[in-house]
Order: structure tokens, then C-alpha cells, then sequence
């Protein structure tokens, strides 16, 4: 969990683009929107093809992504109890 | 009204070189476009975090805006500058980016990020937002610079008192191979707002 936890945060990173913020600087708790990493709706659907692309997890309701996508801790919860690959 | 409108500033971002009025203000060493523009941007010290969100054609129309506008004294509230930009590569870059991720159907995964870049006057948005512009805009899609649109278009809106100020230019990107050049038109300044001083200063660099 804890390797899983530490590829997402890269996977952010790099993926939304958040210079000059390292995996280190995320906490497992923070949030990842509003004030946390204050990542946007654009950012919301990039991890959702995210979520299908490298864990094959396809949500069916974008809405779903507010509460997966509240924390390290809760997407890495999220992914490991239902990726299929 | 039109003998009196004037280029107050201009600004170029061409060959590894950001100048402002003639003057380089930035000069890198990396050919490769997202590394030269990057260190452009931290050497300028703008301030803006969704500019590494951007494509490469919103980050060249972005920072060749904002090394003007920087020098203006711009309300927090609104400002009435209209925009008018133009180039002749579209959001191509974008697009083949875009295309790439849909041509396999077994590797469908569409990135939103670069989508919503699919559209040149997006990089309007993006000057907009910064400078807190809610006045026209428009981007024009043509063969070459065209100093004569820009130049009738500024001014039938400074004419019709359809802005304060007008953005006008070029600001072309298509894979590594980019060009940008931006003027501010309006009541003062030195230089006059014709075609042919425009044409000049495009070729200026």
C-alpha cells in the first residue's frame, strides 16, 4: 500500500503537471483539492482516464471522483480494493 | 481617432529570446521549446502555477502577454484590453497530441488536460483570466502575419469605444517551431499605429 501511495503521488506530479511540488511535500492525508493541492475539475477528469488507463477501474458516474479523490490515502484504498490490472 | 492611437509596447518571443521593445530580457540556451519557455517564465519571475498546465501555444501567447501587461497599471478588478491574435498553425500541436492518444482503439485514452487546448483562442482565455480581461477577443487564423487586419480590426474597437486598449499580434507554434510577437495599442505612445510600422516591428527581430 505504502509503494502504491508513493506511485500515485508521482503519477500526479506528473501527470497534472504541479511544478515544484514533490512526492515528498503530499501527505497520505492532504487534500487534493480546494486547498490542499487546489487541483481543478480539468485535473478531476485527467485522473479519472488515470484510474482507467493504469489500474483498469471505470467509474461510471464522474461524481464518483469527489469522494475517491480526497486524499492519497483514500484513492490508493480506492484502486487497491478494485484495480484489474 | 486614428491618427492618434499608438503602439505603446511590443513584445517578441522568437529563437530562444524573449525581448520586450526591442530590448532582450531573456535569452536561453535549450532549443527545445518547453524547456526554453519554462526557464523564460522562472527567469521573468511570473507568477501564475496553471502555467505549466498549459500547451505550448497558451505558454508562448501567455508570457509574451504578460511581459507586457506586467508594466501596466492593471486594475485587480477588470481591465478593458481586447485581444486580438493571430497565427497560421492553429492549435496543430495540440491536435496531433490529441489525435495520438484516439488513432488506437486498444489504447483509447483521450487526456481532457490536452483536449481542451484543441482550440487556438484558448490562449485568450488563459491571458484573459490573468489579467482580468472581459473585453472582445478574437484569433484569427492566416497564410502570414497580416498587419492589416490587426491593424483595421484595433482600430474600429478603439473607434467605436469598444475597449481601452487593444492586444494585437501573432503567436504561431507547430512542433518545435514558434513565434511570437505582440503590441499594445492605444491613445499614447510613440510609435503610430500603422501597417507599415507594425510590419516593421514584426520583422524588428
Amino acid at each position: 500500500m505504502s509503494e502504491l501511495k508513493e506511485e500515485l503521488k508521482a503519477k500526479i506530479i506528473e501527470q497534472l503537471n504541479l511544478e515544484d511540488v514533490s512526492v515528498e511535500e503530499i501527505a497520505d492525508d492532504d487534500a487534493l483539492f480546494g486547498d490542499g493541492l487546489g487541483l481543478d475539475s480539468i485535473d478531476a477528469l485527467e485522473l479519472i482516464v488515470m484510474l482507467d488507463k493504469d489500474y483498469g477501474i471505470r467509474l461510471s458516474d464522474p461524481k464518483e471522483g469527489r469522494k475517491i479523490f480526497e486524499s492519497v490515502q483514500v484513492m490508493a484504498d480506492y484502486i487497491d480494493a478494485n484495480r484489474t490490472k | 481617432m486614428t491618427n492618434k492611437l499608438h503602439i505603446k509596447s511590443y513584445s517578441h518571443i522568437k529563437r530562444q529570446t524573449v525581448s520586450v521593445n526591442g530590448n532582450v530580457v531573456f535569452k536561453g540556451d535549450d532549443a527545445d521549446f518547453p524547456n526554453f519557455i519554462k526557464s523564460a517564465y522562472k527567469h521573468l519571475k511570473t507568477s501564475y502555477s496553471k502555467f505549466f498546465k498549459m500547451d505550448n501555444l497558451s505558454k508562448l501567447a501567455f508570457l509574451a502577454a504578460d511581459t507586457l501587461l506586467m508594466h501596466e497599471s492593471l486594475s485587480e478588478e477588470e481591465n478593458n484590453i481586447a485581444l486580438i491574435l493571430s497565427n497560421k498553425a492553429s492549435s496543430l500541436d495540440t491536435d496531433r497530441k490529441h489525435q495520438k492518444s484516439i488513432e488506437n482503439q486498444e489504447e483509447y485514452f483521450p487526456s481532457p488536460a490536452v483536449f481542451v487546448y484543441t482550440l487556438p483562442n484558448i490562449c485568450l482565455g488563459e491571458i484573459s483570466i490573468k489579467h482580468k480581461l472581459y473585453s472582445e477577443n478574437s484569433f484569427f487564423i492566416f497564410d502570414r502575419f497580416n498587419a492589416e487586419h490587426l491593424y483595421l480590426y484595433a482600430n474600429n474597437l478603439l473607434q467605436n469605444n469598444k475597449a481601452e486598449k487593444v492586444l494585437c499580434g501573432w503567436v504561431d507554434f507547430d512542433e518545435n517551431s514558434y513565434e511570437a510577437f505582440l503590441y499594445l495599442v492605444e491613445s499614447k505612445g510613440e510609435i503610430v499605429h500603422n501597417t507599415e510600422e507594425i510590419n516593421r516591428l514584426y520583422n524588428l527581430l
